[in-house]
């Protein structure tokens, strides 16, 4: 060790650099975001709470294909089927069950990318929450309520995002 | 002082007419009486030291990582270690079954007592210690000695791995600075002649600076600067403070002797970690930097200036907290034993032969 | 009664009991203990004596540096407890005699009439008398020569003890500290500046 490293040593040299970063990195701006009251802006591919959606005749838009429940690797989607009469009077298959266990969901996205008619999407809902377990298990009643109550986000999710499928 | 706060007591108690009643039955015991006056009104302060010191810790460290920290209780988050300690407070102390439930619990008195303990020496101003003892650096180390067993017998009577291991690297970590911290005080004790912590400081006041009003220049920390450094990083060593907080170590041993604690008994180790801190600071005020005294000669002495000292000392050690990374263990028994006492085996016949040359300057 | 000699029993008491504590604890970790709540005690008692270095010094020394080690290793052990415990009266013949006659010689120590405390009256001291410095003075004059005989054979120890433990194992890849730290960048790492590659013309990658 030569003398310039002694001096360097013992003078704290290497530990005066670390602590001018620490003191210049203070006084820099902060870049926290505040979030309930601020947020970052979340892409129209945000996979957060499901939906069933409907046609804009009020129809659902889900015909029991099951390829959602077949893809998804969670196995969190249960769905039964029967025939029933559709809107414009035929007779077509749809669910008669539709469940998302949302504590099993890993929200990876299959369920709307297998989905042929656009049934079954995430929106950009993040903040809810359930007190029991029983509380996130959403039956179809409730996602199609989440599908009514968001139909505008979704669509404008989905316009924007329709030119990159 | 004393007379004072009595003249206070009685004409509150004489608007009921009380006083006279009340002295008679008080008055044998008052000597005590008012050391725990004395007690309380400096421990109050203290701990609220320490719950502001945890919160501005927080905030440091924050800032230092381009972070805001804690800032949603009360305005600017001043009120979060208030609620903090509330949840300390209300949680329960959970004892492991085969733990050794008495000295489970013994332990966090053990650790908290000396850290409390020591301030009783502090001389906070001109005549501002609650004992005047003329042999204050012995007893502060000698308590100070005494905090280690707090955490070895945590880390014995939780009866886990963890806390042993951490209890063990404990032992062996502050047995070893306790070296190089008494050894870098000899200096000190060297060049002001005496063990009393109030002469230490004013033994700081004279000098060819300190008569030109450069106070600042007299003290301990230029001509002992090296030594200055070993207390400084041996306290930050004592404290189990980060660089050298492997007794935590919450990557390795996820946090050392404290892993079965919970609720009030593990904020005690808290309270009592942070106030080995303000007290380390403290002591580094007294010793090196002047206590109470001025740095310039036209401002007044006064207690504000040992508590901004102090301040300034607790910051640096949140600054290395927020810089460096944890020393790994063989490293840290180095520095103790292969640097620091060898250079205070160094610097102890330096200043003996610098005070017997005609250049002393502690006359 | 003075609150000293109040002070004085109580310290006395919490040293016997502690000291007997220390014999009869069944975990050696308790034994430890009680030794250090005993020395607490004494360190009390040798105030009230006015020896007040004597008694911090013990504090330093032994509670904040040789039990803390001591403690160190008795946890360390995994000591059969109920083997211990079974030997205790075996060892009593032994035992007890030799505390007899511990207790005699004190007898004779404080009550007799060449030791007792009308014989050896305390020192008179003056206000500012330090113990710590009177203590320096003559350990550093007087007694110069026995105090660095002392100093040198614990350095004995030290170095033997050292020399003792200290094995060098063949079989283990060792650090050594100073020359990790000695490393700088530039040993380790050499950075070369180089001019970008061009991609090569049509044709002739292939």
């Amino acid at each position: 060790m030569g003398a310039r490293e002694l001096i360097q040593s013992f003078s704290l040299g290497e530990l005066r650099q670390g602590l001018a970063v620490t003191l210049r990195y203070m006084f820099a701006p902060k870049i926290t975001i505040q979030y309930p009251e601020e947020k970052t802006p979340a892409s129209p591919r945000f996979r957060g709470l499901h939906a069933l959606r409907r046609y804009p005749n009020g129809e659902e838009r889900c015909i029991a294909c099951k390829l959602c429940e077949a893809v998804c690797p969670a196995m969190a989607i249960t769905i039964e089927s029967a025939e029933r009469e559709d809107a414009n009077g035929n007779t077509s298959r749809r669910t008669t069950r539709y469940d998302i266990d949302l504590t099993k969901c890993i929200f990876c996205g299959f369920c709307e990318e297998a989905c042929p008619v656009d049934a079954i999407v995430e929106t950009h809902i993040f903040e809810y929450h359930g007190e029991t377990r029983g509380d996130l298990y959403y039956t179809k009643q409730m996602l199609l309520a989440n599908g009514d109550r968001y139909e505008a986000e979704i669509a404008k999710a989905r316009e924007q995002d329709a030119k990159f499928r | 002082m004393e007379a004072l706060v009595l003249q206070l007591f009685q004409s509150f108690w004489n608007i009921f007419g009380l006083w006279d009643v009340l002295w008679g039955v008080i008055q044998p015991v008052w000597p005590l009486i008012w050391v725990v006056i004395k007690i309380v009104v400096l421990l109050i302060p203290l701990m609220l030291g320490v719950a502001y010191l945890t919160f501005w810790e927080r905030k440091i460290i924050g800032w230092m990582q381009v972070r805001i920290g804690p800032n949603r209780v009360g305005p600017w988050g001043l009120l979060q270690p208030i609620a903090d300690g509330m949840k300390l407070f209300f949680k329960e102390i959970v004892i492991p079954t085969k733990a050794d439930g008495a000295l489970f619990l013994l332990a966090p008195v053990l650790a908290i007592a000396p850290a409390l303990a020591a301030w009783s020496v502090v001389p906070f101003f001109e005549g501002g210690a609650l004992a005047n003892l003329d042999a204050g650096v012995l007893y502060l180390l000698a308590i100070t000695s005494v905090g280690v067993y707090g955490i070895i017998i945590a880390g014995w009577a939780s009866n886990s791995k963890y806390p042993f291991l951490g209890a063990m690297r404990s032992a062996a970590q502050m047995v070893s600075y306790e070296v190089s911290m008494g050894m870098a005080l000899i200096v000190v004790l060297m060049v002001s002649h005496s063990l009393n912590l109030s002469d230490i400081v004013r033994a700081q006041g004279h000098g060819r600076f300190a008569e030109m009003g450069l106070g600042v220049l007299s003290w301990n920390w230029i001509p002992l600067f090296p030594m200055f450094l070993v207390y400084l990083i041996s306290g930050v060593a004592e404290t189990n403070r980060a660089p050298f907080d492997v007794v935590e170590g919450e990557s390795e041993i996820v946090a050392g002797h404290m892993v079965e604690y919970s609720g009030m008994a593990f904020a005690m180790f808290f309270l009592a970690e942070y106030a080995n801190m303000i007290l380390v600071s403290a002591m580094v005020a007294i010793f090196f930097l002047g206590g109470w005294l001025s740095p310039v000669g036209f401002l007044p002495d006064g207690i504000w200036w040992l508590l901004g000292k102090a301040a300034l000392m607790l910051f640096l050690f949140l600054w290395l907290r927020a810089t460096f990374p944890r020393y790994r263990y063989d490293q840290i028994m180095r520095l103790g034993w292969k640097v620091f006492v060898p250079l205070c085996l160094v610097w102890i016949p330096f200043i003996g032969v610098w005070m017997m040359s005609p250049f002393n300057i502690w006359k | 009664m003075e609150f000293t000699t109040f002070v004085f029993y109580m310290f006395a008491a919490l040293a016997v009991f502690a000291a007997v504590r220390v014999v009869t604890a069944s975990n050696p970790v308790h034994a430890v203990l009680f030794l250090v709540l005993a020395f607490f005690n004494v360190a009390g008692l040798w105030l009230l004596l006015q020896a007040e270095f004597l008694a911090i010094a013990l504090i330093m020394v032994y509670v904040g540096a040789v039990m803390v080690l001591f403690l160190f290793v008795v946890m360390m052990l995994d000591i059969n407890v109920e083997r211990v415990r079974k030997g205790f009266f075996g060892n009593l013949w032994l035992g007890g005699p030799i505390a007899l006659a511990m207790v005699g010689e004190m007898a004779v120590m404080l009550g007799g009439k060449y030791f007792g405390a009308e014989a050896m009256p305390g020192l008179a001291t003056a206000p500012d008398y330090s113990n710590t410095k009177e203590l320096g003075r003559l350990l550093f004059t007087d007694y110069a020569y026995p105090f660095e005989l002392a100093s040198v054979i614990l350095l004995v120890g030290i170095v033997a003890a050292v020399m003792l433990t200290l094995r060098h194992r063949k079989d283990v890849k060792h650090l050594d500290t100073a020359r990790q730290l000695a490393v700088k960048a530039k040993d380790r790492l050499r950075i070369v500046k180089m001019a970008t590659e061009k991609d090569l013309p049509a044709g002739e990658g292939e």
